[in-house]
């Protein structure tokens, strides 16, 4: 199996769903070769991850980021690497290039995975489907696959690190190709995103108005995790829709997921349920949330989240 | 303006999941069937679009004879045509897609709009395929829309913000939660839809590109310790994450 890994950074910091689908390729025993369109300079970052050899693709149509012209780019790339496979991570931008890159290379294209094996020299994914209710063992028909990976469920595992040995390549690209043009990035200032977090700690209906969600942000600082937010509360208005997990909003799968006063409804758990570990404060010992909870308290959030943030301070010391 | 609208058919998110007996698929007894919520917002934007410059709004499904049913919705929320493809055999993504593009080409639309995903499969693929299949600009996860003359801009969500992204018609836009507030059918466009046409289109090709091996329902690995709110159990809660499942 050769393996091609979308390797990509941010302003010269290599992302985290990438050095993630390198550690997934790894468990392959697979060649991996790494493609980018990003400023090489970062590559060593990735060097960690074990990457040892990469194409860096560069393009005078690649200078304004397009989504568009780097799908064109790196099936191309992917193509003179010979890859038989070629791995994205699940972010905004891996699902937005992957679909297309597929298309591209008449591959099959399988999103979301959850767990990558090999089968006989094959490709064969996991995926969640029908709201974490179902899992799907597929596998492409087609002489390559392309896939995405869900964030956070591969966790990167550094290897050491070492040079990467790169070879550049440049593909043939014209207007055609960079349709779609990015023309900026607004950054939520000040605030963690739930997408980007490692731990998250939601409030549903059970904090019962906007003002008292200041018992979650209290529990959510010692702890460095962003605050979530479940449907019922954002379609009331208590919080914005970026804080939504779950169905309708975003599916995350951090270290540590907190869920204060959520019932635990199927739209919920869709966007929850791969999160490693699962807690869950609930005064309704019968409340969903408790059947996927690792840890849970029943008590009125009220009354406990006060004293378990206390708690978790004298562990923290933050 | 010229806009189609695809929309699927998805079991309610509600619905207990059962396997079949080849245990490679859902079983669809005794599931209720629904318009799956994404696509709500893709009727909506594509109806403010006519309202906006006039034309036409177009909703297309691929399905079976049951899949009418969200046509019929999307007949009462105001589209102007409804068609369906038929396409009973077990199929991929990348086939609806192809049927779709297949039809779409008939159409000439100057956009294609559609929910970000289905919520069935969660595949999230849709506009990315079909735009490279039309070879159109695609968009995913569009929160704003803005439309003047053939120039596009949107907003779409991303990690930590929103980016801003330009294109030109005709483009496919997968859409989400935030773009719109979807209009609920009124009673009459309810009973008018029931006897309004809906177009049939045979597709040309059922290739698929992923194979389903095995389904199965997911066996819970979770710890399950449930606590009282003493300050005993408050305190072995905590040393239960800390400790134990490391997980802070």
């Amino acid at each position: 199996m050769k393996i091609a890994v979308f390797i990509e950074t941010h302003n010269a910091q290599g992302i985290r769903s990438a050095k993630e689908a390198l550690t997934a390729a790894r468990s392959l025993n697979a060649e991996i070769v790494g493609i980018t369109t990003s400023n090489a300079d970062a590559l060593h970052q990735f060097a960690e991850y074990g990457l040892t050899t990469c194409i860096t693709v560069s393009h005078d149509l690649l200078a304004t980021y397009s989504s568009t012209a780097i799908a064109s780019a790196v099936a191309q790339a992917a193509k003179s690497a010979n890859a038989n496979v070629v791995m994205f991570g699940g972010n905004a931008s891996g699902k937005e290039i992957a679909p297309r890159v597929a298309v591209k290379l008449q591959a099959g294209y399988i999103p979301d995975v959850v767990e990558v094996q090999d089968a006989n020299g094959a490709l064969q994914c996991v995926r969640p489907v029908f709201a974490g209710k179902a899992r799907e063992h597929v596998k492409a028909t087609t002489t390559v696959t392309v896939v995405t990976l869900r964030p956070n469920v591969f966790t990167a595992k550094a290897v050491g690190g070492g040079a990467v040995t790169t070879s550049a390549f440049t593909p043939e690209l014209t207007g055609n190709d960079a349709k779609v043009k990015t023309t900026g990035v607004t950054r939520n200032e000040g605030k963690l995103d739930v997408l980007e977090a490692d731990i998250i700690v939601s409030g549903g209906r059970g904090m019962k108005g906007p003002e008292h969600f200041t018992l979650v942000e209290d529990l959510a600082k010692p702890l460095g995790a962003a605050v979530g937010a479940s449907r019922a509360v954002v379609d009331a208005g208590w919080r914005p829709h970026g804080d939504q997990v779950g169905q309708t909003g975003k599916t995350v799968s951090p270290s540590l997921y907190v869920a204060c006063g959520i019932s635990g409804a199927v739209q919920h758990l869709a966007g929850m349920s791969s999160s490693k570990v699962i807690v869950a404060i609930n005064k309704d010992k019968e409340a969903p949330i408790f059947k996927v909870a690792d840890y849970g308290i029943i008590g009125d959030v009220f009354e406990v989240l006060p004293k378990l943030t206390a708690k978790i301070k004298e562990v923290t010391g933050k | 303006m010229n806009i189609l609208v695809c929309i699927s058919q998805v079991p309610d998110t509600t619905a207990k999941i059962v396997i079949n007996s080849a245990g490679n698929a859902v079983d669809p007894a005794g599931i209720k069937f629904i318009l799956n919520p994404y696509d709500e917002y893709a009727i909506e934007e594509g109806l403010r679009l006519r309202e906006k410059f006039t034309g036409t709004v177009t909703a297309v499904t691929v399905g079976g004879d049951s899949a009418k049913e969200i046509l019929r919705t999307a007949l009462a929320m105001g589209v102007d045509k409804a068609v369906i493809i038929k396409n009973a055999e077990k199929s991929d993504s990348f086939s609806v897609a192809k049927n779709i593009a297949d039809y779409a080409t008939t159409l000439n639309p100057d956009v294609i709009l559609l929910g970000r995903q289905s919520i069935d499969y969660d595949s999230f693929q849709m506009s990315g395929t079909l735009g490279e299949l039309m070879n159109m600009a695609s968009v995913s996860m569009v929160s704003k829309l803005e439309i003047t003359g053939t120039d596009v801009a949107m907003e779409r969500d991303i990690e930590g913000g929103k980016e801003s992204v330009q294109t030109s018609l005709p483009c496919v836009i997968g859409v989400q939660k935030g773009i719109n507030e979807p209009r609920y059918p009124k009673l009459p466009d309810i009973m008018k839809a029931k006897s309004k046409p809906i177009e049939e289109f045979s597709p040309s090709s059922q290739e698929t590109r992923v194979q389903t091996i095995t389904m199965d329902i997911p066996a819970s690995k979770r710890v399950g310790k449930i606590l009282g709110d003493t300050d005993a159990d408050i305190a072995e809660f905590v040393r239960l994450l800390h400790e134990d499942a490391k997980a802070f």
